[in-house]
């Protein structure tokens, strides 16, 4: 798998190409500003980025905006935020395009170094991974098509929203992966998902949960 | 009492609401006219009071010469600063609490009693020149505007000669001459009521406000008291920052070290505990960044660093698990110190509205308006639906919040009666960049 990676700080920046590359990665290229984020994305137009949000010139979210504006030319490329913080607001705007193919993690989260590497291939594939710390924000705030949905419902569609695959949340629930479809088949319901495939049902799903 | 009524469309009815303005100035006039007659005596019985101190009696009568005049003088700055639109400050020495003769002392080398005597002289007579004219060109206008019914409805002996004895009238048709005259005067005075107004509110304040020295000097006063305040804030906030770091992420990097080093130790004789060691270490480093993680956030919230005030607002609006609205007119970015008071006195009027209102929708509104003295002002509301009663002196978050906004010049209102709303005003003095 073909990656960039965006990372401003160089002990970071080469913590990552570490893990990368020890996980079968290819990494294209690893750039430590906003411009020449944009430029490497879409120019060799890798299979996944890897970006920090805060990027030099600014010093702010200029790795946000840029993978914005890549994700505009290139429709649906595949891009994993990583974050010193996390807020809504970004997670929003990163899923704004609804092309689904977006991540949103902590730092702390590449520590869990299996789990992050699985998340990033997720998010390679087209889905939809957020940080809990910005699912669980969302949990108190809900618009009344989520109000609908059952206590276990929530809980499934958080773990949704956090890019787990319905046998993950099976086992994180200690319920049956039968059990699982039959709920997530219930969120479709109440959110009025027409019946196209499951895979861009969830990412449908999700959005419904993070524009709540 | 306020003269600046809200603008009216419609033509006729500008025209009706612009007359019963001015007809209320008129009544004003004539109290004012007054109201300056008996002024002119209270100058005399309070200078006549002074004069008297020599002998004793002067004292009681100066104190209770003083309260009247004040009391007086107060009247008017109040209808002046309606007229005016911003507020007409008393500048009194205070009292000492002991003994009347101190106290006559005080009120006598306090140079704002002389200058309240000074206006209420000056006003007898400038009162003539603004509420007096007002006045007289209307009651002239009038007269004149009906001089044909009052030539009816008199005696030939009188009312013949309305402009000397050189023009006099002997028929009704003649009469009709004064009509335009007196169109003439009332337009005259529908012209020049608000001016002379105004010019009447300005006299007021230039000898009953304070003056440029008593000004700078109560501003010299609150500069440094705020500085004071100022500072000590900053002390004890980075006292609070310092101890965080060394009992939190201090603390937790030195553990971590610890567990790291131990590995280190046992890796050859027993793998499991290493391991065991290993996702120790990673739940502290997931510890001490979540701390630091919150101390950033407390220090300068990385959202508004990136977006300003009007991103890092949304951005607190969306993570509020009440219904929170937001609604900004800002002309771009503020300086940053301004940026920061303003994301944290709204923080802190939402905390309160979350905490203690028990409220189902919040709005924030946030407005620059550009003003002539500094760039602009920063006006931020922040209402609730809530039960209301917040009070300032009651919670330290507000109280902190109004702290830390008048060292800025800024202020904070709450207006919140009991069953609610709430609504917490608060404003910013500053340059836009």
């Amino acid at each position: 798998m073909r990656l960039v990676i965006a990372e401003d700080l160089a002990l970071l920046r080469e913590g990552l190409i570490r893990i990368f590359e020890a996980n079968g990665f290819e990494v294209l290229d690893a750039v430590d500003n906003g411009p020449d984020l944009l430029r490497a994305l879409t120019t060799l137009r890798p299979d996944i980025a890897v970006v920090d949000v805060r990027l030099p010139p600014t010093f702010t979210d200029e790795g946000l905006r840029a993978a914005i504006a890549a994700r505009k030319e290139i429709p649906g490329l595949p891009v994993m935020v990583l974050s010193q913080y996390v807020e809504q607001l970004y997670a929003r705007e990163l899923v704004a395009d609804r092309a689904g193919a977006v991540g949103y993690l902590l730092k702390d989260r590449v520590m869990v170094v299996d789990q992050f590497v699985t998340d990033v291939r997720k998010v390679a594939a087209g889905g939809t991974v957020m940080d809990p710390e910005v699912v669980s924000a969302l949990v108190n705030r809900r618009s009344a098509d989520l109000r609908t949905l059952s206590p276990k419902e929530t809980e499934v569609l958080s773990l949704m929203a956090q890019g787990r695959s319905n046998a993950a949340i099976a086992t994180r629930m200690l319920v049956t992966e039968k059990t699982v479809s039959k709920h997530t088949f219930n969120i479709f319901t109440k959110l009025r998902l027409d019946q196209s495939d499951d895979d861009n049902r969830r990412v449908l799903a999700v959005l419904a949960y993070l524009e709540a | 009492m306020t003269d600046t009524g809200a603008p009216v469309p419609r033509r006729g009815r500008a025209w009706r609401t612009g007359l019963a303005l001015r007809l209320r100035r008129l009544g004003w006039s004539l109290v004012l006219l007054l109201g300056a007659a008996a002024g002119a005596a209270l100058a005399t019985v309070w200078l006549t009071s002074t004069s008297l101190i020599v002998l004793g009696a002067g004292i009681p009568l100066t104190l209770l010469a003083t309260v009247l005049v004040r009391w007086f003088a107060d009247l008017h700055r109040g209808w002046a600063a309606d007229r005016l639109g911003e507020p007409v400050d008393r500048s009194y020495l205070e009292l000492p609490r002991s003994g009347w003769p101190s106290r006559s002392w005080t009120v006598l080398r306090d140079p704002a009693s002389w200058r309240d005597w000074a206006w209420l002289v000056v006003n007898s007579i400038t009162i003539w020149f603004t509420g007096g004219l007002s006045l007289v060109l209307f009651l002239l206008g009038v007269t004149a505007l009906i001089y044909p019914v009052i030539y009816e409805l008199t005696p030939p002996q009188v009312f013949r000669t309305p402009l000397g004895e050189g023009f006099r009238l002997d028929s009704v048709q003649k009469s009709f001459a004064l009509v335009p005259i007196g169109a003439v005067l009332l337009a005259l005075w529908y012209a020049t009521s608000g001016p002379l107004t105004r010019l009447n509110a300005l006299v007021m304040r230039s000898l009953l406000g304070p003056t440029e020295q008593v000004r700078l000097r109560a501003r010299v006063a609150h500069l440094a008291a705020t500085r004071a305040e100022n500072i000590d804030t900053q002390a004890s906030e980075l006292r609070r920052i310092e101890r965080d770091l060394h009992d939190g992420a201090q603390a937790r990097l030195v553990s971590l070290g610890m567990s790291l080093g131990l590995a280190k130790q046992m890796l050859d004789h027993d793998p499991q505990a290493v391991q065991r060691m290993l996702s120790d270490a990673q739940t502290v480093t997931a510890d001490a960044l979540t701390e630091l993680r919150d101390l950033v956030r407390g220090i300068h919230p990385p959202v508004l660093a990136d977006r300003g005030l009007d991103g890092a607002l949304r951005a607190l609006a969306l993570a509020n698990p009440i219904k929170t609205t937001v609604v900004t007119d800002l002309p771009g970015r503020l300086p940053a110190p301004v940026e920061s008071a303003a994301y944290f006195a709204v923080s802190e009027a939402l905390s309160n509205a979350i905490k203690h209102a028990g409220a189902s929708l919040v709005r924030i509104e946030v407005e620059f308006t550009p003003r002539s003295d500094v760039a602009g002002e920063l006006v931020m509301r922040v209402t609730d639906d809530g039960r209301g009663g917040a009070d300032v002196d009651a919670g330290n978050g507000l109280r902190g919040v109004a702290r830390r906004l008048a060292a800025f010049d800024g202020t904070l209102t709450v207006h919140s009666p009991s069953g609610g709303p709430t609504e917490i005003r608060m404003s910013l003095p500053c340059a836009s960049s």
